[in-house]
């Protein structure tokens, strides 16, 4: 018997639960995730919007009071694994992926679980660097996640139930799923991952209500495809070109722009001499049937693991006098490019960072001077096999007009290389660069760096040039995304723990917290209420900051 | 420079030879995850199951580096040999060690005298001036009192007899001037893109901010001095032996 008062208080609770239940249950609409930008209370993609500029125009932190930015909450994950994950917000909760493949949703102004949804990965899965995921998309009031297993699952945006979950790519090949979804129209489009296993990469959308495969477009052509003349003999099956970065979307010219990986054999190009593509390049398919529009090779033949999986960053900005649809582009391999992303013309290719491996680049984008090339012995090769720069997001601020790139300076591997035959599920590598640098969940202290290892930086780029404006350099290298604002404030993160914010015209530090924890995700920031947050995942949790 | 050779008439089998660019960093945390997880079937120096010799190169199913990430990673099904969950990195860091055993294999001393090793390190070497161990001598230079489980013989006596040879990261020493030109010199302990800390020279860790300095300069000469002169051979072995014998309060 319960006793009345206690009963009324309970049915208190309940009405409080279905009003926040309530505020779960906005529809995600396509024409949101279009128009994302201009709620920016919201952080409906895992870029903050289709353009992928990870800029917000929040306006409540400036430069002038963010020194009094404070923590709001934290919230502890239970995984050891890096926390890559950008979270989303819808309409006060945040929706956060946990490697490998929980998801949680959090009352985004209290950092308070709503519910969590625990996945359990086959042990089939096999990933050549971290068991990670990077987020979740919406559509509806359905999440999507992919999973280190291969799959691809929806859940129920109200409660963490699953919708539908189906097999994308068979995890004991090292297929894998780790980038967030990205939702356009009513096709959910993802890509795999495993570049150092020989798969046959691919993209593919698949229906949001019912995960009907809708197209798949190989990044490897087939017999017949152009294209498959770049790989010699059986090459193509194992040639690898794996996605793990989420895409871009131009609702105008209808073109999803996606970056691919590394062809495989990774550093031994002897059994598939050609440009292999489309690896190490810039994809655009028609969203709505996966059809090649467009493509852009970064680095033919890629011999040095420098996969082009970088965020396609869209930027609508005056070119040479006339308003042009522009990609932005800081590679792997050490090169900042401009791209045309109707037509995938290339307009500008500068080094932003050591480059060795190539002289330059003529007048197409294709490099040229390439002497340095891994060996039996090994080549020490700038950028290092990690890159000038990786998957870290950069960001782009249509006020300052500036490109963001998270960058290694100075930064180089020794190449080697070894003959390798395909073995199904097996690592196919071809060589084992050495990287001076230590791993982001290493044992050895931050107290080992020295600088011939290279150090971490933000470089700030002017687009029209490719000239560096500024630089903010960091002690260790960085694996931190950047965030932008409209109040010319910008937000990174460091491998030694601490979570700043710059003044976006100048570098300048305007404040900083510690983190305690390795940054290897990317900020984003949103509102409830009246209050902006900003927020972080740094070691085994995630951190949020507002003003007092 | 890392770089193997097969070894011909070795079926199945590769040399992994020395790489300049496996820093000391990579050995240790390599040396460390091997003597954890490894030793106890291979020996500390992986060559104990037979027909294998890990530091040699000699490898029962492992003929280049991708198989040999693979055998560390999978495992060899039917046998003693289990699956890891380590990260690849943390396979290049035992690859880092096997390596650093081949090279450190051919410079092994003789046999020593624990007891007498340790006589001479408190004693006539004067090593507790800057060492410490089990809580005894200076904390100026690097705790010893695990050294055993992380450096080898040859590692050791080479650093007793060409101390600028090999100076571990964490054991560098560094000198930083502030603005007011006050020079503060210790080891480094800790360094980010804030802050530097240092061991002083009175043993007291000191905390220095980074944007107070006019400089940080490190030293690429070995505090400690050579003892090649200084011992004899039998001496030297005998302090290998005893710094060999090291391996932590248990």
């Amino acid at each position: 018997m319960i006793h009345p008062s206690i009963q009324r208080q309970l049915h208190r609770f309940a009405l409080s639960v279905l009003l926040a239940a309530g505020a779960l249950s906005a529809q995600v609409t396509p024409d949101r995730l279009v128009n994302a930008s201009k709620e920016p209370k919201n952080w409906l993609t895992y870029s903050g919007s289709y353009m992928s500029q990870r800029h917000s125009s929040l306006g409540q932190v400036t430069p002038a009071n963010a020194e009094r930015l404070r923590m709001e909450w934290t919230f502890q994950v239970k995984s050891l694994e890096k926390f890559e994950a950008t979270p989303l917000v819808v309409d006060g909760v945040m929706y956060l992926t946990e490697a490998p493949n929980n998801v949680i949703a959090l009352d985004a102004a209290t950092g308070r679980p709503y519910w969590t949804y625990s996945y359990t990965p086959s042990p089939a899965a096999r990933l050549c660097c971290g068991i990670v995921n990077r987020g979740v998309a919406i559509s509806g009031d359905t999440l999507f996640m992919g999973t280190v297993d291969g799959r691809l699952l929806a859940l129920d945006a109200h409660n963490g139930r699953p919708v539908w979950n189906i097999a994308v790519a068979d995890p004991s090949l090292g297929y894998a799923v780790t980038l967030a979804p990205l939702v356009v129209k009513d096709k959910v489009i993802i890509g795999v991952a495993g570049g150092e296993y020989g798969v046959r990469g691919f993209i593919a959308a698949y229906n949001v209500r019912t995960g009907d495969e809708a197209w798949r477009f190989y990044t490897i052509p087939g017999p017949g495809e152009p294209g498959h003349e770049t790989w010699t003999g059986e090459s193509w099956k194992t040639g690898a070109g794996s996605i793990w970065v989420t895409g871009s979307y131009d609702p105008d010219l209808n073109l999803t722009y996606w970056g691919v990986g590394n062809p495989g054999p990774d550093y031994n190009a002897d059994e598939r001499a050609g440009d292999n593509l489309y690896s190490d390049s810039v994809v655009a398919l028609d969203a709505d049937t996966g059809k090649l529009r467009w493509h852009f090779q970064f680095t033919p033949g890629d011999v040095l693991d420098y996969d082009a999986v970088q965020i396609p960053v869209l930027a609508d900005i005056n070119w040479q006098g006339r308003p042009r649809k522009l990609m932005l582009w800081g590679n792997r391999n050490g090169f900042f490019y401009v791209l045309d992303r109707t037509t995938g013309e290339f307009l500008l290719g500068k080094p932003f960072e050591k480059v060795t491996w190539a002289s330059g680049l003529d007048a197409k984008g294709r490099p040229i001077g390439r002497n340095l090339v891994p060996t039996r012995e090994g080549t020490r090769i700038s950028p290092g096999v990690q890159g000038a720069t990786n998957w870290y997001s950069p960001s782009f601020s249509p006020r300052t007009g500036l490109f963001y790139i998270p960058t290694w300076v100075n930064y180089s591997s020794v190449f080697n290389k070894y003959p390798i035959q395909y073995q199904a599920g097996q690592r196919f590598t071809g060589g084992a660069p050495v990287n001076v640098v230590p791993g982001t969940r290493g044992v050895t202290g931050i107290n080992t760096r020295r600088e011939e290892d290279g150090h971490g930086a933000v470089r700030a780029l002017d687009p029209a040039t490719g000239n560096l404006k500024w630089e903010f350099a960091m002690t260790d290298v960085t694996d931190s995304g950047i965030l932008t604002t409209s109040t010319d404030l910008l937000f990174v993160g460091s491998r030694d723990g601490y979570f700043y914010a710059l003044n976006a015209r100048t570098g300048a530090v305007v404040w900083r917290a510690t983190v305690g924890g390795q940054v290897v995700a990317g900020p984003m920031t949103y509102q409830v209420g009246n209050k902006q947050y900003i927020a972080i995942a740094a070691g085994s949790a995630l951190f949020t900051f507002t003003l007092p | 420079m890392f770089r193997f050779a097969l070894v011909l008439g070795m079926a199945g089998a590769f040399a992994v030879q020395q790489p300049s660019n496996f820093t000391p960093a990579d050995v240790e945390e390599g040396s460390r995850i091997f003597l954890n997880s490894c030793a106890a079937c291979h020996g500390p120096e992986g060559d104990v199951v037979p027909g294998a010799d890990l530091g040699r190169g000699r490898f029962r199913r492992a003929s280049n580096e991708d198989e040999l990430m693979r055998v560390i990673l999978g495992g060899i099904p039917g046998t003693a040999m289990p699956p890891s969950n380590f990260s690849s990195r943390q396979v290049m860091s035992v690859i880092a060690y096997l390596v650093s055993l081949g090279s450190a294999k051919g410079r092994q001393p003789g046999n020593g005298d624990i007891a007498r090793g340790r006589a001479i390190f408190d004693g006539k070497g004067q090593c507790i001036s800057c060492h410490r161990v089990n809580g005894q001598g200076s904390r100026l230079g690097p705790d010893l009192s695990d050294v055993g489980l992380f450096r080898l013989a040859g590692n050791l006596e080479q650093s007793l007899t060409e101390p600028d040879a090999v100076i571990l990261s964490q054991n560098r020493f560094v000198t930083a001037v502030t603005r007011v030109g006050d020079a503060v010199r210790g080891r480094l302990l800790n360094q980010d893109t804030e802050l530097i800390q240092l061991m002083g020279a009175d043993e007291r860790p000191v905390t220095l901010i980074r944007r107070d300095l006019r400089s940080v300069t490190a030293e690429t000469r070995s505090s400690m001095p050579s003892y090649k002169a200084r011992l004899s051979a039998q001496e030297l072995a005998d302090v290998v032996a005893y710094l060999t014998s090291l391996r932590g309060l248990q």
